[in-house]
């Protein structure tokens, strides 16, 4: 792949450059047919999108001026690394007066930024302890 | 029977009363306590202040004071490199641009990345709601239209969705939605629609509405592909009392992508008034809060205009321009418009059809966030605008306007067999999978159902059952797409296969992208360039000729076909025979009755459906009654009722003459009067009965001896008779006019009735 961003021109990329899509188990779309199901070839895994497939899709959005659309795509990137708990687990602890102090957001943060090298959501987390504070959210609901 | 004319109150109040609309209630505008539209009493002034790229006030709050919602915008909605020169635009003049065909909608766009919630709403307010409409159609983000079914049904009964699957499939919708009446029961309606979509075409997206964590798994099992459960409200308060945050909702949107599932927000007007927490603010500003909210989240679209508050926002002044004005904001940020017509607003079906046409006639990415394409009774979400009830009036409206409203008519016999298919198919895969078996009862019953009170089927209970064994033995899209392949159903694994590979690119995530024709098009590749007449969105012939081909449509054949059909009847029942020219009459008792060129040759039965042997039998019974004695003549020089009246009196002894076309209108003439002055006249065939027949005949030999009776009126109920009867009646007409001849002469004709 060339380091050239994608831009609109690209759009789909499923049809201009099906050759570099591929699920996350590295098999590409070509190989994703219907006897390969039924052989038993293919995986659930093999339907998972990459980061690298948000990541273009993020440089897409960015050329056509939807930076924060970008922005979502390149988390989405990083999600991707974290293990479907982990996503449901944070989302949780995210809801009002479910983390008790701004320690446990701040946990989550340090363990995603080490486990999984997800820079830009654990920078997220840490910005969302900030403001949850300022706004009184650490306290128990129900 | 009695009359009270005591009444303290005009009648026409109970009337009125009576009306579907009067279940509606209307609310009285009160800013203080949140019920305005446009005008909250605690709208706050447009206003950004920005130091060192950072926002340091937004609408009048000071950075420190912010709450949740401001602080989410300012860091992720306001764009500092184009706030200052946006937010300088005087808001009459960004109102001007929104609807100058002249400024490209990129640039409108452009300019509100660096706009305020409190901006837009104060530049949108200056719209009326033609503009409003207007300015949607110019800046909603793909080009093509499109739209949204639910499919759910009372019973969760898995055959039932896969059947009503495949038919929202056949009519068009992009994107089909199911939510459960038993939450337990979301697993087997995801595998039901799932297998239901797939028959007869590829790539419809589908959505099961369900708990959030649920939602997302059953998205990774591959069964759905889009979600649109993400809600975020305009306060604090009522977003805190929604049990998540900004930034929660951010972490689901992400997580949504990263699992290669397309996501939209949902926001809508009144949902902060109905939890209570407006803080005594519009409508509007509230709801350009929430989609500057969701374009910072990165959201690529939003479901908006009402949604669940649309009712009580309808309950207000301008409550309906208020849900154009925030669809219009949403647009305007770039977002996906999924817009609303979603829950049914109002009792009226008129107020539900007044409110569609905006965005049926300008176009929406999805015209209805739900169209309830099956009865009102098995929507689960509630009844929608329009429902299986009313889906062939959006038919007919899209005929109307020439719109493009995303459907197309479904012929009867390709939608059983589309029905009987998806059937199958799920039976099959159910019990291959060893979750149910379906018997042939079942599954006949539900084939020709049209909703789930006819049905027998699945219980909620077998359902639940069902249900659990999909998740707890982790059957996936995969292991359906086997089960079909094994079953014999190869196109329907094939296009299983087609919608679960897209997610691999990611193609679909990106703004308003739906799949047609096995392509992704989205605002990328088919972005909105409207630019004023002849540019935009435009029907081809091939899509007008499918928005006019719904069914029982009339042509000349059809009416001809339905005449033969009558013509051996007649045979039986009437002898007409030519004798020659006819002359005037010198007999002072003849009444002339004067038909029309295909009277009985070619047209046998009026539009009411009375043979026209029965109604010449009831003129001639009725001249007799009246001591006449009858004279037939066809005139071939004219089909006109009134020149038949008038010709027949020209050649009556008596002066008076009846003139009659085939398709049952008459009329009474006097010889000396003008062509258009008769003396009486049954327009409305279509309700003209034999006795109104019989009473003409009398009544013309009372004119005939100088007597005034008292003229036969034919009762009309207020039936649209134009809409039912003016197809036939042109091409009726359109046959005997062509059967004319300058010029002519009138022959007389002898009848017999050949029946007692």
């Amino acid at each position: 792949m060339s380091d050239k961003p994608l831009t609109a021109r690209d759009y789909p990329v499923a049809e201009t450059r099906p050759e570099q899509v591929a699920g996350s188990r590295g098999k590409p779309l070509s190989s994703l047919t219907l006897d390969a199901v039924i052989g038993g070839d293919v995986d659930i895994e093999d339907l998972r999108i990459t980061p690298q497939a948000l990541l273009q899709q993020a440089q897409i959005s960015r050329s056509v001026g939807r930076a924060a659309l970008a922005e979502n795509f390149e988390r989405a990137a990083e999600m991707t690394r974290l293990p479907q708990d982990e996503v449901m687990t944070i989302y949780e602890l995210l809801r009002p007066g479910r983390a008790e102090s701004k320690d446990s957001l701040l946990d989550a943060a340090s363990r995603i930024r080490r486990d999984h090298d997800a820079q830009q959501l654990a920078d997220f987390l840490e910005e969302a302890a900030r403001f949850y504070e300022l706004r009184g959210l650490f306290r128990k609901r129900y | 029977m009695s009359q009270s004319y005591d009444a303290n109150r005009w009648k026409r109040f109970d009337d009125w009363d009576a009306r579907a609309l009067r279940l509606d209630k209307f609310a009285v505008e009160d800013p203080e306590n949140g019920f305005s539209a446009f005008r909250g009493a605690a709208d706050p002034k447009p206003g950004l202040g920005i130091k060192g790229g950072k926002v340091t006030s937004m609408d009048g709050v000071a950075a420190r004071d912010f709450d949740l919602i401001d602080a989410f915008i300012a860091t992720y909605h306001i764009d500092p490199d184009i706030a200052e020169e946006a937010m300088a635009i005087p808001s009459e003049q960004l109102a001007r641009m929104l609807v100058d065909m002249n400024v490209p909608r990129t640039e409108l766009t452009r300019l509100a990345r660096g706009l305020t919630p409190a901006k837009l709403a104060e530049t949108v307010a200056q719209l009326n709601a033609m503009e409003l409409s207007f300015a949607y159609s110019k800046m909603r983000a793909r080009q093509s239209p499109g739209n949204q079914a639910h499919v759910t049904n009372a019973k969760d009964d898995p055959l039932q969705l896969a059947a009503d699957a495949a038919i929202a499939v056949a009519l068009g919708f992009d994107e089909i939605e199911t939510t459960m009446r038993v939450a337990r029961n979301s697993w087997s309606n995801a595998l039901a629609c799932c297998v239901g979509s797939a028959v007869g075409r590829a790539g419809t997206l589908f959505q099961c509405s369900s708990e959030e964590a649920e939602e997302l798994e059953i998205g990774m099992a591959g069964f759905t592909s889009y979600a649109e459960t993400v809600s975020v409200y305009g306060t604090e308060s009522a977003f805190i009392d929604g049990d998540d945050t900004p930034w929660s909702k951010a972490w689901l949107a992400a997580a949504y992508a990263s699992r290669g599932i397309k996501m939209r927000c949902t926001s809508g007007a009144a949902a902060e008034l109905l939890m209570g927490f407006h803080e005594a603010k519009s409508l509007l500003y509230l709801e350009a809060r929430c989609l500057c909210l969701q374009r910072g989240m990165g959201s690529q679209g939003t479901q908006n205009g009402g949604i669940d508050g649309a009712p009580l926002a309808s309950s207000m002044p301008g409550g309906v321009r208020e849900l154009l004005a925030e669809n219009l904001v949403a647009v305007w940020l770039d977002l996906e418009c999924a817009s609303g017509n979603d829950a049914r607003h109002s009792e009226s079906d008129m107020r539900v059809a007044a409110k569609v046409l905006p965005y049926l006639i300008g176009g929406s990415d999805l015209i209805c966030s739900g169209f309830g394409s099956i009865l009102k009774y098995d929507n689960s979400f509630n009844p929608s605008s329009f429902n299986g009830e009313e889906l062939e009036e959006f038919l007919v409206l899209q005929r109307d306007f020439e719109a493009d409203g995303g459907l197309t008519a479904v012929e009867d016999a390709r939608a059983l067999d589309l029905r009987r298919r998806a059937i199958d198919a799920l039976s099959h895969v159910l019990k291959d999978l060893g979750l149910a078996e379906a018997t042939e009862v079942m599954k006949r019953s539900v084939a020709v159902a049209s909703g789930s009170n006819d049905t027998q089927s699945f219980t909620p209970r077998d359902v639940a059952l069902i249900s659990d064994k999909i998740h707890s033995q982790g059957i996936t899209v995969l292991d359906v797409i086997r089960s079909l392949h094994r079953g014999g159903f190869r196109d329907e694994a094939e296009n299983l296969l087609f919608l679960v590979k897209l997610r691999v690119s990611g193609d679909y995530l990106q703004t308003s992208a739906v799949v047609r024709d096995g392509r992704v098009i989205s605002a990328i590749n088919d972005p909105n360039e409207y630019t004023g007449p002849g540019t935009g969105h435009r029907l081809s012939e091939e899509r007008r000729a499918e928005l006019a081909a719904i069914r029982e449509v009339l042509d000349r054949e059809e009416v001809l076909r339905a005449e033969a059909t009558s013509e051996m009847g007649e045979a039986k029942a009437i002898r007409y025979q030519t004798m020659g020219p006819a002359t005037p009459g010198t007999d002072p008792q003849e009444i002339v009755v004067g038909v029309s060129p295909g009277f009985g040759s070619k047209i046998f039965r009026t539009l009411a459906g009375h043979p026209l042997s029965a109604v010449l039998r009831a003129l001639k019974a009725g001249i007799e009654r009246g001591g006449g004695t009858m004279r037939i003549v066809r005139f071939w020089h004219t089909a006109d009722t009134s020149f038949l009246g008038l010709s027949a009196a020209r050649l009556s002894g008596s002066g008076l003459g009846i003139g009659i076309q085939s398709k049952g209108t008459a009329v009474i003439h006097q010889k000396d009067r003008l062509p258009h002055n008769n003396l009486e006249l049954f327009s409305n065939a279509p309700i003209t009965t034999l006795d109104h027949y019989e009473a003409m005949g009398f009544n013309a030999t009372s004119y005939a001896q100088g007597v005034l009776p008292e003229p036969v009126v034919v009762p009309t109920r207020g039936e649209a008779l134009g809409a039912r009867f003016h197809p036939r009646v042109a091409l009726t007409y359109a046959i005997e006019t062509s059967m004319t001849e300058d010029g002519a002469a009138p022959e007389n004709l002898q009848i017999t009735f050949l029946e007692t």
